[in-house]
């Protein structure tokens, strides 16, 4: 049961994190489908610095560094989306969709290479940190606490009073509702938008390598993030663009994303007798009934998706 | 001159080959990165494909798998392009193209189905499939992306699961269909034969290329399509104008689905490949169909040319020198050229600017004489 609570929680954060990323970025009036690539490449920044560090530097500079490591990728790698839907106009779901699959392609093709260079006969994806690993967890009592549940926390409540509370929020709402609008009253809409998508880079890096240290202690780049940057796109769809909501929403969809990872520690579970496949797709079935329910309603930002003209009325 | 700049299908065609030429030149940066002494033997490799190998007939023999498997590519393009064209991006393409390789696998080697009974199944599963995408979309306004993902997640582990019932009881592979259902390989009518006996060339090839044609007439000369291209285009107005935008939508999904299906009937069925019911990711198919698809310029015969073009790029990853890179990098330049898709508009946008500019000077110029002729 604990084991259970546990791996919500830190499921939880990923979606959280990812999720509020996606939020900052529609807000400002883009959609960021590319959040499973910023995932893989910000998950790739922090793996490269506990594969370089680890031992060199103690355990609190190391958990600082792999952060800044995997924000500054995810927040560099988001600058391809904000390029090619900012300043060319391109098609955002197009964009978003080259960019999980380039994430994934670079970051195999990088780990590879790294990984035989090192040793000639090693020709896998995968990246080792189970020492380094250690420097995240806190044991409180058999449960383990893991800094990416404070991080998360710290993170909604940041965005909530960023989003309501602050000039700023404001205004990046304001273009994502209603772009000409906000430019007549000399806001600089392609600035913001850009500082939206960049948050969301930011996010998403920070989400990702909290993916990869959530449970196990190596990671074969090879497979990506498992679809987890749409799931959290359904969590923030489920939440309304609201950050309260994501949270809440993210804890539900850990919860069944957990149960694939424990659901052999329940007896009730085990008596079942149902095939493990079932509960990896758990989380998938659920956010799509989910969304068939939320989604008629949906308070989406008005203008998201569309590239701002100023020509149009 | 000036005239074939302004010719749209032209225009496609700069802005496709700038894709390419963009794509293989990142690819070879990241290479040169990577290790700079193998770098250009690489990016070549990655070129020449079929042709890394000398002997005639290994060549012939290589460049029959690529077109084996270009044969599935083209129709996940196809399944893409078409809802492109009403407004949708079917990523589900992906999972619709799983659901059929489930549905055919499984109807040949468990209930030893012959060939077209396979395929029309693994159509109806795929069109099923795609009508779920259809189906959210229309009347709960999911978006089709993220739906399409969802259940691209699903069908794999699905077919993970159905499949395992049909697989070498040693290894994580489904059974040969040559081994345990020949009556389900697709016939070759001899085309075999052109290709060294290949056999894995069968009447795939063609029948995709016949498909894009008749994608091609339904999307521009047909009411039908017609009706589509208005819903893709403002599904309110194709509303008003009467036209049963929901049923559109749903309908189209499930073409589209059936059309990815049919794409893994064409692959699995000629025994090319075999179904790995351990598989923890989606079959990069349909994804790549997405290259394909934008690469072709979204038009069906270009689409033709731009999926074997991809699948050419794809199977020569396994001609890199392995001691210094991996067969992803085909995986990184296709993506690259998929990301690189999204400036099309661009590029034909400043080619027209840069043809417009040109004409205004001629004019001038030409006014510039007459009004001189005037004084004189």
């Amino acid at each position: 049961m604990l084991l259970l609570v546990q791996y919500t929680l830190i499921f939880a954060s990923v979606l959280v994190l990812v999720a509020l990323g996606g939020c900052f970025s529609e807000h400002s009036g883009v959609i960021n489908l590319g959040l499973e690539g910023i995932m893989v490449i910000g998950a790739l920044g922090g793996a490269l610095v506990m594969r370089y560090m680890t031992g060199l530097v103690s355990p609190a500079v190391l958990v600082l560094l792999v952060l800044l490591g995997a924000v500054g990728l995810g927040t560099i790698y988001s600058a391809l989306l904000g390029v090619a839907s900012i300043r060319f106009r391109a098609d955002q779901t197009l964009v978003g969709t080259a960019m999980n699959m380039l994430g994934v392609a670079a970051a195999t093709v990088l780990v590879k290479a790294i990984n035989t260079a090192a040793d000639p006969n090693d020709v896998s994806s995968t990246i080792k940190y189970v020492e380094a690993k250690k420097a995240f967890l806190i044991n409180v009592g058999g449960f383990e606490l893991n800094w990416f549940m404070l991080i998360a926390i710290v993170a909604l409540v940041a965005s909530a009073i960023v989003l309501y509370r602050t000039r700023f929020g404001l205004r990046l709402m304001a273009c994502g509702e209603h772009p000409q609008a906000a430019d007549s009253v000399g806001i600089n809409v392609h600035k913001m938008r850009w500082r939206g998508v960049l948050i969301s880079g930011m996010l998403g890096g920070l989400g990702g390598i909290c993916y990869i240290l959530a449970g196990v202690s190596e990671w074969k780049f090879e497979n990506g993030v498992a679809g987890f940057g749409f799931l959290a796109l359904a969590v923030m769809i489920f939440g309304q663009w609201k950050p309260w909501r994501i949270g809440l929403a993210a804890l539900l969809f850990g919860l069944f994303r957990a149960l694939s990872n424990v659901y052999f520690g329940f007896p009730v579970l085990m008596a079942l007798n149902i095939p493990g496949s079932i509960y990896n797709m758990l989380p998938y079935i659920i956010s799509l009934l989910v969304l068939a329910f939320t989604s008629k309603k949906s308070r989406a930002p008005k203008a998201e998706g569309i590239p701002y003209d100023k020509g149009q009325r | 001159m000036r005239k074939v700049f302004k010719n749209e299908a032209v225009q496609s065609l700069i802005a496709s080959l700038l894709c390419i030429v963009l794509g293989l030149l990142i690819g070879y940066i990241v290479l040169l990165f990577i290790n700079p002494s193998g770098a250009t033997q690489a990016i070549l490799a990655v070129i020449r494909n079929f042709l890394n190998t000398s002997r005639a007939n290994l060549q012939v023999k290589n460049f029959a798998n690529t077109l084996a498997k270009t044969a599935p590519l083209l129709m996940c393009a196809l399944s893409i392009l078409f809802a492109y064209k009403v407004g949708l991006f079917n990523i589900g393409a992906a999972g619709q193209y799983v659901a059929g390789a489930c549905a055919c696998l499984y109807a040949s080697l468990a209930w030893g189905w012959g060939w077209l009974a396979c395929m029309a199944f693994a159509i109806a599963v795929g069109a099923l499939y795609g009508a779920i995408v259809g189906f959210l979309k229309a009347y709960c306004n999911v978006n089709e992306v993220i739906s399409g993902i969802m259940l691209n997640w699903i069908g794999l582990y699905a077919a993970n699961m159905i499949l395992s019932n049909v697989k070498e009881p040693t290894s994580p592979y489904t059974v040969h269909l040559k081994d345990a259902a020949p009556q389900a390989i697709l016939p070759s009518l001899g085309l075999g034969q052109f290709f060294e006996n290949n056999q894995y060339i069968t009447i795939a090839v063609p029948l995709a290329i016949v498909l894009a044609v008749v994608i091609l007439v339904v999307l521009n000369k047909t009411r039908f399509g017609y009706e589509l291209r208005a819903t893709g285009y403002n599904k309110n107005a194709a509303k008003y104008a009467g036209m049963a935008e929901k049923r559109n939508i749903i309908l189209t999904l499930m073409i589209a689905g059936g059309l990815a299906a049919l794409g893994a009937s064409l692959l699995y069925q000629t025994d090319y490949m075999q179904w790995e019911v351990t598989a923890s990711s989606v079959p990069s198919m349909g994804f790549n169909g997405i290259a394909a698809a934008f690469l072709g310029g979204l038009n069906p015969i270009g689409t033709i040319f731009a999926s074997y073009f991809i699948q050419h790029i794809t199977d020569a990853g396994a001609f890199v020198d392995k001691t210094m890179y991996s067969s992803q990098i085909s995986d990184l330049i296709s993506s690259l050229i998929i990301y690189l898709c999204g400036f099309v508009l661009f590029i034909k946008h400043t080619i027209r600017a840069g043809v417009a500019r040109s004409e205004e000077r001629e004019r001038r110029k030409a006014l510039a004489k007459t009004e001189k002729g005037g004084e004189a």
